[in-house]
């Protein structure tokens, strides 16, 4: 097994925190980008053994068991209520999901 | 659970109802099953410690000072504690295999395919599977036929013949061939751990079967990959949790760009967080190939490694992980060391294969005896075989008679 370095250690990447939380809609705060930073770091320090291997010529695995071309019948089915779909969202109105003003 | 409050243990989820059964519940109702109660787990299933639960961590039974393993530590403690018959979990790298060998029960992770994931909340669909946490091998088997079979609701799951997978229990082991595979068998195991595993090798092949050293040379790359891979999808799965359709919505948004990046901030705890960054970053422009493509590489050598194995055997023995319960809190700072104690179940779930955790021993840390968890893996669809082995080991010892005196 693989000793990881220690956590105090500072990793050899760096990775861009604000920029990828933007990316993925996610509010970070100024602590978490210098936790986060450190941590996936390191963890990127991990990942870049597997630079070590010759990949050349090698399919990538997308699925472990491959299928393909699954089709059914197209049967018409009873779709779930309306009303307990709605139920579930933080706001709704007229039979509709709520959000704030997307144009001025 | 149709009518149930659901939430991944997510504060993202607060408030929603589960609109419909998952395929796993309505046939386990149909074979006269009765769910009740729903289980503790890691966020988002992201954990190997049931510590990322945001509504309180799990305690281990054998020792409340303790974590239960994870992600499906809930699950793991309820059949441990004798609290459920039995429970289900969902493994994506180990999460029902190592809270069952940290709690002492018996978890089955069947081949990819096998089970309908209908109605499981995804966090990385290529491995994701549903299996039963139990008391006894048997057990397992009685919940995966219940379970398993083709769902046109999840195109993932597969058309195969009808299967008991109880059918060869009771059989022995004479002619089959058992590997061990010496990149699982390192030094860094807590000592107890591996002691009571070669004890059990021992006993598996007095009872006739062979054993054969193998070799699975990409296994120091599974954890890699897994991390890649897993949160690459993940990141993927988790934007349907933006605070429109579902679920929390943030107070504080402004506008609908706020609106989604306050109501995550808000709704996900730090591990799901970190996940989602990570797997944004290797799916990003320009580091896709080095990182989600070539993990997908690396993911068919890990493949073929078992392919050329179960060319050899008919299951493979490990431990199922290096170590037994940690304490609460021990590594929750340092998230790279609590992934590599996933080293020994994370690859089967890249291969796909079927897995098997139950009891063989225990080992004592820090004074205090705690359940050991001997893994088993099997050939694709091949979890009948895998439930033989594991009940004849079963059955020829007292380790399943075993229960936490709970005070």
């Amino acid at each position: 097994m693989a000793e990881p370095s220690p956590a105090s250690q500072t990793p050899h990447h760096t990775i861009d925190v604000p920029y990828l939380a933007r990316l993925a809609r996610l509010e970070v705060t100024p602590e978490e980008v210098e936790i986060f930073g450190g941590q996936l770091g390191r963890i990127l320090d991990h990942v870049e053994q597997m630079n070590k291997l010759d990949i050349s010529g090698i399919e990538p695995t997308a699925h472990a068991i491959t299928v393909f071309d699954v089709i059914r019948e197209d049967v018409v089915e009873e779709s779930l209520p309306k009303a307990t779909m709605l139920g579930n969202a933080p706001h709704n109105a007229n039979g509709l999901f709520v959000v704030p003003k997307v144009l001025d | 659970m149709k009518g149930q409050p659901t939430q991944s243990a997510s504060r993202i989820l607060e408030g929603y109802i589960a609109p419909y059964d998952a395929t796993v519940i309505e046939r386990l109702r149909e074979a006269g099953a009765i769910p009740f109660g729903r289980m503790n787990m890691d966020e988002f299933a992201m954990g190997s410690s049931t510590e990322n639960s945001s509504f309180y961590p799990t305690h281990n039974p054998w020792d409340l000072n303790r974590i239960p393993g994870g992600s499906s530590g809930g699950s793991a403690a309820a059949v441990s504690s004798g609290t459920a018959l039995a429970t289900l979990g969902s493994d994506t790298g180990g999460s029902i295999r190592q809270p069952a060998a940290l709690c002492g029960c018996v978890g089955l992770k069947p081949t990819y395919g096998r089970v309908s994931r209908y109605g499981l909340i995804a966090f990385a669909s290529s491995l994701d599977q549903i299996g039963p946490l139990t008391s006894t091998v048997e057990d397992s088997g009685l919940i995966l036929n219940a379970m398993a079979g083709h769902d046109p609701r999840d195109s993932t799951s597969l058309e195969l013949p009808d299967e008991d997978f109880t059918a060869e229990i009771g059989r022995d082991l004479k002619g089959l061939r058992i590997g061990i595979p010496k990149e699982y068998f390192v030094d860094g195991m807590e000592p107890g751990v591996r002691s009571a595993v070669d004890a059990a090798i021992k006993q598996i092949v007095s009872l006739g079967a062979e054993p054969v050293e193998i070799s699975l040379p990409h296994t120091e790359y599974a954890v890699a990959v897994y991390y890649i891979i897993a949160t690459a999808e993940a990141s993927a799965n988790l934007a349907r949790f933006d605070g429109v359709r579902y679920g929390r919505r943030s107070k504080e948004a402004k506008d609908l760009l706020s609106l989604y990046q306050k109501t995550r901030a808000e709704g996900f705890g730090r591990e799901v967080k970190r996940r989602i960054i990570l797997g944004t970053y290797v799916l990003s422009s320009g580091y896709y190939d080095a990182y989600y493509l070539r993990a997908q590489k690396v993911r068919t050598l890990i493949r073929r490694d078992f392919e050329q194995a179960f060319s050899k055997v008919d299951a493979i023995i490990s431990p199922t992980s290096p170590e037994t319960a940690f304490r609460l809190g021990e590594k929750t700072d340092d998230p790279l060391k609590m992934y590599l104690a996933d080293i020994f179940t994370i690859a089967t779930n890249l291969a796909g294969i079927c897995g098997l955790s139950l009891p063989c021993g225990f080992s004592t840390r820090d004074g205090v005896e705690l359940p050991v968890g001997l893994q088993l893996l099997g050939r694709p669809f091949g979890e009948s075989r895998l439930l033989r082995i594991a009940h004849a080991y079963e059955q020829s010892t007292e380790w399943h008679k075993r229960h936490p005196l709970l005070a």
